[in-house]
C-alpha cells in the first residue's frame, strides 16, 4: 500500500500535458470526501484527452464546487476542474448573446456584461458557479416564477460525450441531449462552451420591496398576490419560530432599477460593478456553533431587522442576490461535520404537505437561519431538471444534528408522496429507491446515457449513491 | 456510496457471526445499506446470521474467510471488492481466549495473538489497499478498551489488543488524505457470547450500544470511539495510575 501524495505531479498515460493531484474532494456541505485524481485542463483537447485516458472509475467535471452534496465528485476516478477553461469568446452587445467556457463564472459573466448594459439572465443565490454547473443542475433564481430556470436561455453548447465526441448541442437540432444535459448533473457529458442569452438591464442596482409576513398562510398568500408584479421575488423564513408565528418570514421582491430611479449622482456610474468582501471565515469552527440557541437569536434579530414595509430601497446586486458571497468560505462556520442542504418542491395544490413539513421542522427545532421559500413558475423540459410549478423550501442543517438522516427521509416520503422531488444539486443523502418516483423521466436518462456513453465513462459519487 | 451522514450502501463484515457486527448490520441496514458480505468459517451460524440479515431486506451474501489463514486473504477478500465498491469495512472477529489456560499453554496463547492481531493485520492491509483504490470507504476495527493498559486478569487477549489497535491507528494516519476513513472503536465489557459466563466489569455495555457508537462515530468521521463514551475518561486516568496502584486495583 503506498501513501498518496498530495503533490503535483504529470497525469497518467495520455499527451502527459494534463497535471494532475490526488486529492479529498467534497462539495459545498463539506460531508462525505472522497479521495480523486483531480486534473485542470487548460485547453478542449485536454479535456478530450482526459476523458478517453480515463480508467474504470471514470471522470466528471467540476465547477467552483458550489453543489453541496456529491455531484462533482467522483472517488478513486477523475475529476475535471473546468476553471481553467474561463475564456469569454464573444459578446453581441446588440442582441445580448454572450458565447464562453464552461468555466467560466457568473460572477466573471456579470464583470464583463454589466458594463455593456446585460446581465446574466438566472443567478442563483451565489456567483460564484460556472456556466457548466449551471446548466448541469439547471440552476434557478428569484425570477424563476418569470424567467424559468438557467438552460431556458442557453441557445447552444458544444458538449464532450463519454464516446469521445464533440457535439454542437442546440434544443432544436437535438433536443434529446440537450434536454438531458439540462439539469443532468454533467452525467451526460463534459459541458464545453455555451451560448446564453442575456438581459438587458439600465443599472447595476436593484429597487426592492421589503415587508415582512406573520406567518406561512401570510406569506403563501402574500407571494401569489403579488409575484407577478416583480421579476425577483423571495422569502427568507424562520423555520424555529413557533406556534402562531410558525413560517414567519420576511419577502424580498424587486427589479432592475431603471436609469431614472437613481439618484443623480449614481447616474454617472450607473453600470458600476464592485461588490466587496469580508476575510474569509476561519479554517477550524468548533462543532455546534451553530446550534438552537445561536441561531433562534440570529433568527430573532433577522426578522425584527427586517422593515414591516419599504418600497423602493435601491440595493447593489451581491446585496439583493449573493448576500453570502460577502463571506468568503461561509461553509466552514458549520465545523468540520458540516451540513447538507435540503431542497423540495411541491406543486400547487399540495400546499398542506408544505405546511406540515414547515410545522416538523420548527417542532423539531432544526437550526436553519438560510431558509428561502420560493414560487416556483412552470417547469423547463430538462429531464433531471428540478424546478416545476408549486412552492419551494431550501433550508440548511448542521449534519452533526442527530437523527437527522431519518427525520429527512421522512420528509423525502412526504415529498414524493405529494408528487415532488428533491434538488440534486443541493442532495447528499436521498434514498436511492425514491429518485425514480422524483424524476420520472429518469430511465429515459439511464437509457441516453447509454447510448452517449457505452462504456461508463462519464460518472460521479452522485451517479454511484443514486444508481443514476 | 455513503451519504452525508456516513451510512453505507454496502458493509463487510470481517468475522460473520460477531454480535457486534451483526447489531452494526441491523442498525446500517435500517439507514441505507442493502448489500452485506459476512466473511467468517463458513458455518451453520454464518448462514443463520445472513438470514437474519436478509429478513431484513438486505442482499447478503457469505464469503469463506478464515483469520488464520493469511495467505489466503487477497484472495479470499479481493473477490468481494472486485464486485463492487465496499462503503464499510467493519473488523469484527476476535478471540477472548481462556487467560488461565492460556497461561499454560503457549499455543492457546498464540492462537488469540494470531487471531486478534497477525489475522487483524493481514486482512486490514488487505481491505485498505482496496479501499485506497476505490477512494472513498470506512475502515472499522474493533479494538477494546482492554488494549489500552494490559490487566493482570486478560493481558494476553489484552496485548493482542493492544497491537491491533496501534495497528489501526497508524493505518488511519497512512490513509488519511487518501478518502480512507480509519475509525478504532474500543469497548468496554460487552454482554456477548464471548463474554458469557464471566463476571461483568464496571460499565457495561451491549452489541446495539456499541452498534449506536459507531453509527454516530461515522456520522462525525471520529477516528477514536469509547463505549460507553465515559470509558474515555475513566481510561484516561487509569493509563496514568502507577503500577503498584494499579495492581491492586479491582479492575
Amino acid at each position: 500500500m503506498s501513501v498518496p501524495s498530495a503533490t503535483t505531479g504529470p497525469g497518467t498515460g495520455g499527451t502527459g500535458t494534463v497535471r494532475s493531484r490526488v486529492a479529498p474532494v467534497t462539495g459545498w456541505g463539506r460531508t462525505a470526501p472522497t479521495t480523486a485524481r483531480v486534473l485542470r485542463p487548460a485547453s478542449y483537447d485536454e479535456v478530450v484527452t482526459a476523458v478517453r485516458d480515463c480508467d474504470g472509475r471514470g471522470a466528471i467535471a467540476r465547477g467552483l464546487g458550489r453543489a453541496y452534496g456529491d455531484a462533482a465528485q467522483n472517488a478513486g476516478g477523475a475529476v475535471l476542474d473546468m476553471t481553467g477553461l474561463d475564456r469569454v469568446h464573444e459578446i453581441d452587445a446588440v442582441n445580448g448573446l454572450v458565447v464562453c467556457d464552461a468555466g467560466v463564472s457568473l460572477h466573471r459573466l456579470m464583470e464583463v456584461l454589466l458594463p455593456l448594459g446585460w446581465f446574466v439572465p438566472v443567478t442563483p443565490g451565489t456567483r460564484y458557479v460556472t456556466v457548466g454547473g449551471a446548466i448541469g443542475a439547471d440552476i434557478h433564481g428569484k425570477n424563476h416564477h418569470g424567467s424559468g430556470s438557467f438552460t431556458r436561455h442557453v441557445r447552444a453548447l458544444e458538449l464532450l460525450t463519454g464516446d469521445g465526441e464533440t457535439r454542437l448541442v442546440t434544443p432544436e437540432d437535438e433536443p434529446d441531449l440537450f434536454w438531458a444535459t439540462a439539469g443532468g448533473m454533467g452525467l451526460t457529458g463534459i459541458v464545453l462552451a455555451a451560448t446564453i442569452q442575456l438581459l438587458p438591464v439600465e443599472t447595476s442596482l436593484m429597487t426592492v420591496d421589503t415587508e415582512r409576513a406573520a406567518d406561512l398562510d401570510d406569506l403563501m398568500a402574500r407571494l401569489t398576490a403579488g409575484d407577478d408584479r416583480y421579476r425577483y421575488s423571495v422569502a427568507w423564513i424562520d423555520l424555529l419560530a413557533r406556534g402562531t408565528k410558525t413560517g414567519r418570514a420576511v419577502l424580498t421582491r424587486g427589479d432592475h432599477a431603471p436609469l431614472d430611479a437613481l439618484p443623480a449622482r449614481a447616474r454617472t456610474a450607473p453600470l458600476a460593478f464592485r461588490p466587496g468582501r469580508l476575510p474569509a471565515a476561519p479554517r477550524f469552527v468548533p462543532e455546534g456553533l451553530l446550534g438552537r440557541t445561536t441561531v433562534g437569536l440570529f433568527n430573532e434579530f433577522w426578522y425584527r431587522k427586517a422593515p414591516r414595509e419599504r418600497r423602493g430601497e435601491l440595493q447593489r446586486i451581491a446585496t439583493f442576490f449573493h448576500p453570502l458571497d460577502g463571506l468568503p468560505h461561509w461553509n466552514r462556520i458549520y465545523g468540520r461535520s458540516g451540513f447538507v442542504q435540503y431542497q423540495f418542491v411541491v406543486g400547487h395544490g399540495q400546499e398542506e404537505t408544505l405546511r406540515r413539513i414547515v410545522r416538523r421542522l420548527s417542532t423539531r427545532g432544526c437550526p436553519s437561519f438560510l431558509a428561502v421559500l420560493k414560487r416556483f413558475g412552470e417547469g423547463d423540459p430538462g429531464w433531471l431538471s428540478f424546478p416545476m410549478a408549486g412552492w419551494t423550501l431550501a433550508l440548511d442543517i448542521p449534519a452533526a444534528m442527530p437523527g437527522l438522516g431519518a427525520f429527512l427521509d421522512e420528509l423525502d416520503e412526504e415529498v414524493a408522496g405529494a408528487g415532488g422531488r428533491v434538488y440534486l444539486a443541493k442532495d447528499s443523502r436521498l434514498r436511492p429507491e425514491l429518485l425514480a418516483r422524483m424524476y420520472p423521466r429518469l430511465d429515459d436518462f439511464r437509457t441516453l446515457r447509454a447510448l452517449y456513453d457505452p462504456r461508463g465513462a462519464i460518472t460521479s459519487d452522485l451517479a454511484r449513491r443514486l444508481a443514476v | 456510496m455513503k451519504d452525508a451522514f456516513g451510512a453505507p450502501q454496502s458493509l463487510l463484515i470481517l468475522g460473520g457471526t460477531s454480535e457486534i457486527g451483526l447489531a452494526t448490520a441491523r442498525r446500517l441496514i435500517a439507514r441505507r445499506t442493502r448489500t452485506v458480505f459476512l466473511a467468517g468459517r463458513p458455518s451453520e451460524a454464518l448462514d443463520t446470521a445472513a438470514e437474519g440479515l436478509r429478513a431484513l431486506g438486505a442482499d447478503v451474501h457469505t464469503v469463506p474467510f478464515d483469520a488464520l489463514d493469511p495467505a489466503s486473504h487477497e484472495v479470499t477478500l479481493g473477490k468481494v471488492f472486485a464486485e463492487g465498491d465496499v462503503d464499510m469495512v467493519l473488523l469484527a472477529f476476535g478471540v477472548l481466549g481462556d487467560q488461565a489456560r492460556d497461561e499454560q499453554e503457549p499455543l492457546s496463547a498464540v492462537h488469540v495473538a494470531q487471531v486478534n492481531y497477525t489475522g487483524a493485520v493481514s486482512a486490514s492491509l488487505v481491505c485498505a489497499t482496496a479501499l485506497q483504490n476505490q477512494g472513498h470507504g470506512s475502515f472499522v476495527v474493533l479494538s477494546s478498551v482492554a488494549g489500552e493498559r494490559a490487566r493482570r486478569v486478560n493481558f494476553i487477549y489484552g496485548s493482542s489488543k493492544a497491537g491491533l489497535d496501534a495497528f489501526a491507528q497508524g493505518l488511519g494516519d497512512a490513509l488519511h488524505g487518501a478518502g480512507v476513513h480509519v475509525m478504532v472503536v474500543r469497548p468496554g465489557f460487552v454482554r456477548t457470547r464471548m463474554t458469557a459466563g464471566l463476571p461483568e466489569a464496571p460499565l457495561a455495555t451491549t452489541p446495539e450500544a456499541v452498534a449506536a457508537a459507531i453509527e454516530s462515530g461515522l456520522r462525525r468521521r471520529a477516528e477514536t470511539v469509547w463505549v460507553p463514551g465515559t470509558l474515555r475518561v475513566v481510561m484516561s486516568a487509569l493509563r496514568h495510575a502507577p503500577r503498584p496502584l494499579f495492581r491492586r486495583l479491582p479492575v
